[in-house]
């Protein structure tokens, strides 16, 4: 198992101590030109998570591959880029200037427009133009998980990342949004429930590796991902409270493996699920 | 610039200041910092700390000043003597301290830097605004210095060819800035992790975003 981090939840050029904790470092997302990102205010906390609408504000990939990829590899860690965009030509390019990382597809992000190819479309077309291992970041909204996931593996994914936030809403004091977008991406200990869910329904669809995150806190959450069938767990909101999450996180899923009669963590795997299928026959 | 750190640490006191609170922790390993930068506080059954300048800096404290109106800072106020929370910092750009005649700004619960501010530089004089007679309670804070109540405006009593140094509510930095386009100002955002991971801070200054929490939160305004 990897312990990575969520896209977008940490910067290793600011924190490169953070980043160096973790098996592999994601970046932010990646678009072809540089982007502000959405206008302030763009986070807000909630009761049991956080809205955020940063918007993928990033120097444009021209910047990145000749500045900011350089600093990141001289880290030695690991380094996977987030590839975004608003159509299928914008992933294409940036995936064919990418040497030696590992690529993941945000296919996903709330809080910018979509673009109007499907996630299996994209996928496909990436998988042409570059050897680099290729994983897609799904959004938690599909209805079939199972079937979009097969879509992606067909289109020639090595591996899914899920999930992205959930998109929602806060209200201040007089009833109005507190993001100026209105709408941003839910993320947080309250969303461990939805990702375990589509963990466990992707698992069912496809043996390629998943990257489970959404709502980790602690070694027991990571541990519960894995029982879902994630091969790799990453972290994303808790960074943000606590940027020795990495180190903790590590100690206690030996911990918590452990008490549940595991010698490792990735005895655990997929155990949830075969007590799924049990009942099921 | 001292290191930033983060670790558990004890709550000496909480005390009332007008409807604001002092926060005082133990110390421990933690640099003070130059004023203006911040920490990060955990706020207890909260997803994300609280960013916090530091406010007092008495031997083996940190002391934070906020104003409780939202859960955090709410549950912040409410912490018990003795209780643990995790602080981390310091955190962002403080003030520069390299100026001849300064005068020190403070708007609200803007004043929470300004105290520490003033030890550094030896107590220059301070104009302070408030919305009531309540809240100006916090000027103790700061002995000798001028204060305002709403609706008077620090602008109208400040001297402007002063080094400005200032904190407070955005219209009153915007209002300062006007008048003296060197100062320079601590600004304020909601804050997810202060150390640039997010990029959630931003605050539009003069047309361009800054992130707070590594560029600022205290910016030059030209």
């Amino acid at each position: 198992m990897l312990l990575l981090n969520a896209s977008g939840c940490l910067d290793a050029v600011t924190a490169p101590e953070v980043a160096c904790s973790l098996d592999a470092f994601v970046t932010k997302t990646v678009t072809p030109e540089p982007r502000d990102g959405n206008a302030p205010v763009r986070i807000a906390e909630t009761d049991y998570g956080m809205l955020n609408a940063i918007g993928l504000a990033n120097p444009g990939r021209g910047t990145f591959i000749a500045q900011t990829l350089p600093q990141l590899r001289e880290l030695g860690v690991s380094v996977w880029v987030s590839v975004g965009g608003f159509c299928v030509r914008d992933y294409v390019e940036t995936c064919a200037q990418l040497d030696d990382v590992t690529i993941e597809l945000n296919l996903s992000c709330p809080n910018v427009d979509e673009a109007p190819e499907s996630a299996a479309e994209i996928v496909a077309a990436c998988r042409e133009v570059t050897a680099n291992p290729l994983y897609a970041k799904v959004s938690p909204h599909s209805w079939d998980m199972g079937e979009t996931v097969r879509a992606i593996e067909a289109a020639g994914a090595d591996g899914i990342s899920m999930i992205n936030t959930l998109r929602g809403v806060a209200l201040d004091g007089r009833l109005q949004p507190k993001l100026a977008r209105a709408s941003g991406g839910y993320s947080g200990p309250a969303l461990k429930p939805v990702a375990l869910a589509a963990v466990m329904a992707a698992r069912r669809a496809t043996e390629l590796p998943i990257v489970g995150m959404g709502g980790v806190q602690s070694g027991r959450d990571a541990l519960e991902l894995i029982a879902c069938g994630a091969t790799h767990v990453a972290l994303g909101t808790v960074l943000f409270a606590d940027h020795d999450a990495p180190q903790r996180v590590r100690a206690e899923l030996l911990e918590e493996a452990t008490r549940a009669g595991f010698a490792r963590a990735d005895d655990a795997y997929c155990t949830a699920l075969e007590t799924v299928a049990k009942l099921a026959n | 610039m001292s290191r930033p750190r983060r670790e558990r640490r004890s709550v000496v006191a909480v005390e009332a200041v007008g409807p604001y609170a002092l926060v005082r922790v133990e110390r421990g390993g933690i640099d003070p910092g130059v004023p203006g930068q911040f920490f990060m506080l955990e706020a207890p059954g909260r997803v994300l700390p609280r960013p916090m300048s530091l406010c007092l800096a008495p031997r083996s404290e940190l002391a934070f000043l906020l104003d409780p109106i939202g859960p955090g800072t709410q549950a912040l106020a409410a912490l018990d003597v003795g209780a643990s929370i995790a602080v981390f910092g310091p955190l962002g750009n403080g003030f520069r301290l390299d100026v001849p005649r300064p005068l020190l700004v403070g708007g609200g619960i803007g004043i929470a830097p300004l105290p520490y501010l003033a030890e550094a530089l030896e107590h220059p004089p301070a104009v302070l605004g408030f919305r009531s007679e309540h809240h100006a309670e916090a000027a103790a804070l700061l002995p000798n210095a001028e204060v305002v109540i709403d609706p008077v405006l620090v602008t109208e009593v400040m001297q402007t060819d002063r080094d400005v140094l200032a904190c407070g509510p955005e219209p009153m930095l915007e209002a300062v800035r006007a008048l003296c386009p060197e100062a320079q100002l601590a600004w304020e955002a909601p804050m997810a992790c202060g150390y640039g991971a997010c990029y959630g801070c931003v605050v539009e200054v003069e047309g361009e975003l800054k992130r707070l929490c590594v560029e600022g939160p205290v910016l030059c305004s030209s």
